[in-house]
């Protein structure tokens, strides 16, 4: 474990060497710890100041207020609060169904893969957006229902990744070498193989947040996410849209914050995929133009 | 005297940025002549490669090289590119160890073997062809004229590497550099590449320097010979002195660990440690910590000895190059496991078959099957050493896998212990495997890297839920100290050790279970020389410790007669011969045995024009649709009408204890002894 723990230092010390990666990172770690610990700073987001309405930042105000009143700096943190926690369930749905998936498609192949990657494809074919607003409709309107339909798109990401992996480790000596000795197949996927594909899987995981993250304010833009009065950014750019003339900073410093945590995700993955696999282009995920077409 | 092709001084080569630069080469000095071979033997690590890349300015942008490089009356070092490009495909040829990424698959080989011509413009485009045709006859390849206009997939391994010396002699250049031409290749190949290309150099007259680790492709072709260790030569003679007369410890010891084929049972004396890594050398001389004389010595510890002549045209880089010892103490002999021809066998597999579906189609229906093994029959007493040997695609690693149950077995049976264990359920078959470990061929590839080693050894325990009852941390302990393993390295991961420590550590997961038989696979063919007689000493060790039985895979005949109590040949999925050690190595009497036997290269310059070869004609045929009758008939010297039309069965040669599957078995015609005599029957 201390040689765990070392490697770990290692590569946050190579990140933080890194100007681009370096802020990313301070970035995340700065609108998470917000995110959590909104609840002890002196911000309300649902507090109603009518009189006090679409007023610009200022020094009591510092993003300004909204249509009703409200503080929209408190609905930007208290926001991130639902963007991360749909984003972060999501991706570990995704990555608790693709990732067993890939992985017995890979080991055994023959009509196990056959019928579990037509499943992935199915997934893959429908886009993601569409998929996601079915299955609003069905489960109705939650933040769990947007967590689960996020998450169900993630999955074939994590699926393929995994499955590519096991598929160059699978005819590996060191996993004969365990078959040699009697270890039974499952032992050898999640003892042998898993192990070995950690760095793929932990750089996908990072980038599908991104993801996750956009996937989540478009629904909530479309009207279909998160239901209000639960601050979120999607559901503040789309309000803030109508109010656009007046106020352009309702809508303008939301979407800042929110291109910022998708970049901020991206940048990481990327440096990420640089030094846990020492390759660029490695990751296989959505483009965000194709989850929000 | 004539003036050398290419003459070397003072070559430096560091590797790495600012700071921690790393020497590759430290200070090499060489000439070689024209219508001369010179052979650079070296260790992984010794300099060797980056040596002959650098005489010809292909290093990448990040080598810092010093000295001067005089070839062809150029100065390599200060030529600008033009002038190198030019002088590289005017005045040199390459050809390299792997033909397979040699060839560029998408051209013709034709085109690719003329192209440099072409593009010097020393030849028109109309007239390639016919030039490609002439080419590939040179270097004996049949039907030249089809040959040129094929794409490089549809040549076997040998054809490759025959069209890559027809391309580097194109030009006739002057200097011909060969990097390991022949490691990837099969035996009978090898021996058909390295006549092609002395015959080629001879007619030439073209000097070459032939890169190997292999002494015994430097006993048989080579003029003079230089031996790089650590970044430098120690050492260099004429190809007869070195041999008989090694001035260098290095050398010297490096002889003395090797087994060889023409001779007996001496225990090899291996060379301690492990090589040096460039950028972490010992001070002083880099062979000292194991060297027999200096180890130790104050003078070799403080300085590293500069080359100089100790004798008509010799050099040793040594501190006490004039005062070796004569020779030193006589290796032990090795001691042969005791007959055990009256226990059971431990393994007996007869018949045994493994064939797999070839489909085609989008139907993926099946249309022929590739008879991998067809029908292999053996034995393995306890405690006893039992060889497969055979060329690549043979058949003797699928049969070693299964036997091991890693490969479905088509037919044909398989008994341990007298227990069948062919097809058992998952459960049954883990018991078993208990008594029956395998040893990989790569040891970098064999062990998990996310993995202590600690971890890697205990790994068959745990999986048998064995750990605790067997002892735990110091049963694997006690495994590391019969590897001859620090238990200081329990903790650490696979990536910091080297090849032979990784192979050992393999050795101690095999033995974890305390199994009676191991399958060990080509164990000693990935690592450096000097390291291969450390482990093949360990596996004897252990054998006689433990009453151990192996079935021992391998394709070297040299490794083979040194552990073997038995050998088996293999030819296409079938044991042509069978038979104890010394009858199969004394008295082969199958043409393939007698011309495998006759191909393998012996370290020993004496025996290389009284020896003669009989060069196989063809390769392996594709084992998806072997020859009718007798599998070998189309390459065999022997071959009569009978043999292509009635396979011959396995029996005994007449009262001898080997057993063959041969219409025409026979010693070689008045010859016992393909090493104790001369001359040998030319092959017809």
């Amino acid at each position: 474990m201390r040689k765990l723990g070392s490697k770990t230092l290692s590569i946050l010390g190579r990140l933080l060497a890194s100007k681009g990666s370096a802020l990313a990172l301070i970035f995340l770690v700065s609108i998470t710890l917000a995110a959590i610990f909104a609840d002890f700073l002196p911000l309300n987001p649902v507090a109603q100041k009518l009189a006090n309405a679409l007023k610009g930042p200022s020094a009591t105000n510092w993003f300004g207020t909204d249509e009703l009143g409200r503080d929209i700096l408190a609905r930007v943190i208290f926001g991130a609060r639902t963007s991360l926690v749909t984003a972060g369930g999501a991706v570990a749905i995704a990555a608790l169904v693709g990732v067993p998936i890939g992985l017995v498609a890979g080991f055994f192949g023959g009509w196990r893969d056959a019928a579990l990657m037509r499943f992935v494809d199915v997934l893959l074919a429908l886009p993601a957006i569409l998929f996601a607003m079915a299955m609003i409709a069905v489960l109705g309107r939650s933040q769990a229902a947007a967590l689960i339909a996020v998450g169900l798109t993630g999955i074939p990401s994590f699926a393929r990744i995994t499955r590519a992996q096991v598929l160059t480790l699978r005819k590996r000596d060191f996993v004969t070498a365990v078959e040699a000795f009697g270890g039974t197949a499952t032992y050898n996927m999640f003892r042998t193989i898993l192990p070995n594909s950690w760095s793929p899987i932990f750089v996908q995981v990072v980038v599908l947040c991104s993801v996750a993250i956009l996937l989540e304010a478009a629904l909530s833009f479309l009207g279909v996410g998160v239901p209000p009065p639960t601050p979120s950014w999607g559901e503040m750019l789309r309000t803030g849209k109508s109010y656009l003339h007046e106020a352009p900073y309702y809508a303008v410093l939301p979407g800042i914050v929110l291109t910022l945590t998708i970049l901020s995700f991206d940048v990481l993955g990327r440096a990420l995929a640089d030094l846990l696999e020492g390759r660029r282009d490695a990751v296989i995920a959505p483009k965000a133009e194709e989850v929000t077409s | 005297m004539v003036d050398p092709v290419l003459s070397v001084r003072g070559l430096k080569v560091d590797f790495g940025g600012e700071g921690r630069s790393v020497p590759v080469v430290r200070g090499v000095d060489f000439d070689v002549y024209p219508n001369e071979v010179l052979c650079i033997v070296g260790e992984s690590g010794s300099g060797k490669s980056v040596t002959s890349l650098a005489v010809t300015g292909l290093l990448s942008e990040t080598a810092r090289v010093h000295g001067s490089i005089r070839l062809c009356g150029i100065d390599v070092t200060t030529a600008d590119p033009e002038t190198l490009r030019q002088m590289r495909g005017r005045d040199v040829g390459f050809i390299f160890q792997d033909p397979t990424t040699t060839l560029n698959p998408v051209l013709t080989v034709g085109r690719q073997i003329t192209e440099g011509e072409v593009a010097h413009g020393r030849l028109k485009k109309s007239g390639a062809h016919a030039r490609a045709a002439e080419l590939l006859r040179e270097v004996d390849i049949a039907d030249p004229e089809g040959r040129a206009g094929q794409y490089p997939h549809q040549f076997s391994g040998g054809m490759r590497q025959r069209a890559v010396i027809a391309m580097a002699m194109a030009g006739q250049p002057k200097l011909i550099i060969a990097d390991e031409p022949t490691t990837a290749l099969d035996v009978t190949v090898q021996a058909q590449v390295l006549a092609v290309l002395a015959r080629r150099q001879a007619e030439m007259g073209s000097a070459v320097i032939l890169i190997t680790h292999d002494l015994g492709v430097v006993a048989e072709v080579a003029n003079r010979v230089a031996v790089m260790y650590g970044g430098r030569i120690v050492e260099t003679a004429p190809v007869a002195e070195i041999f008989a007369n090694p001035r260098h410890p290095y050398t010297r010891a490096l002889l003395r660990s090797i087994p060889r084929i023409d001779t007996s049972d001496s225990r090899l004396d291996p060379i301690p440690g492990q090589p040096p890594i460039p950028g972490a050398l010992p001070k002083g001389c880099a062979f000292q910590p194991r060297c027999a004389v200096g180890r130790d010595q104050p003078l070799c510890k403080a300085e590293d000895p500069a080359l100089v002549a100790v004798g008509d045209q010799r050099q040793s880089a040594c501190h006490f190059a004039g005062a070796l010892p004569a020779e030193a103490i006589a290796a032990e002999p090795r001691i042969l496991a005791a007959s055990a021809a009256k226990h059971e066998p431990l393994l007996v597999v007869d018949g045994l078959r493994v064939h797999f579906p070839v489909k085609t189609g989008v139907l993926r229906r099946t249309t022929g099957w590739v008879k991998a093994v067809d029908g292999v029959s053996l034995s393995v007493n306890p405690g006893e050493t039992v060889s497969l040997v055979g060329e690549s695609g043979c058949g003797k690693t699928t049969t070693g896998r299964a036997i091991m149950g890693l490969v479905r077995a088509t037919g044909g049976s398989i008994h341990f212990g007298g227990q069948s264990i062919r097809d058992l359920d998952h459960g049954t078959m883990r018991k078993a495997r208990r008594q029956m470990q395998y040893v990989f061929q790569d040891p970098y590839a064999s062990l998990n890297p996310v993995l202590s080693v600690e971890d890697i050894v205990a790994e068959p325990l745990r999986i048998h839920g064995l750990y605790d009852e067997m002892g735990g941390a110091r049963r694997i302990a006690e495994l590391f100290d019969m590897v001859g393993l620090s238990r200081t390295m329990l903790g650490r991961y696979p990536s910091e050790f080297s090849g032979g420590q990784k192979q050992r550590i393999g050795i101690a997961r095999a033995l974890a279970l305390q199994p009676k038989l191991l399958i060990l696979d080509e164990p000693v063919a990935a690592l450096d020389v000097s390291i291969q007689a450390q482990v093949i000493n360990l596996l004897q060790d252990l054998q006689r410790e433990l009453g151990l039985a192996y079935l021992f895979i391998a394709h070297n005949l040299s490794v083979v007669r040194h552990v073997s109590d038995r050998v088996a040949v293999m030819y296409l999925g079938r044991i042509v011969e069978e038979s104890s050690r010394d009858g199969l190595y004394e008295l082969p009497v199958h043409p393939y045995t007698q011309s495998l036997l006759s191909a393998a290269p012996v370290p020993d310059p004496a025996v290389r024009d009284t020896r003669r070869r009989i060069v196989l004609e063809g390769e392996i045929p594709n084992p998806a649709s072997p020859p009718s009758g007798c599998t070998f008939h189309p390459r065999c010297f022997r071959a009569t009408e009978i043999c292509s039309a009635n396979a011959p069965s396995f029996d005994r040669y007449l009262d001898f204890a080997t057993r063959t599957a041969c219409h025409h078995a026979g010693p070689l015609e008045g010859r016992r002894n393909v090493f104790a005599s001369g001359a040998m029957e030319i092959a017809s």
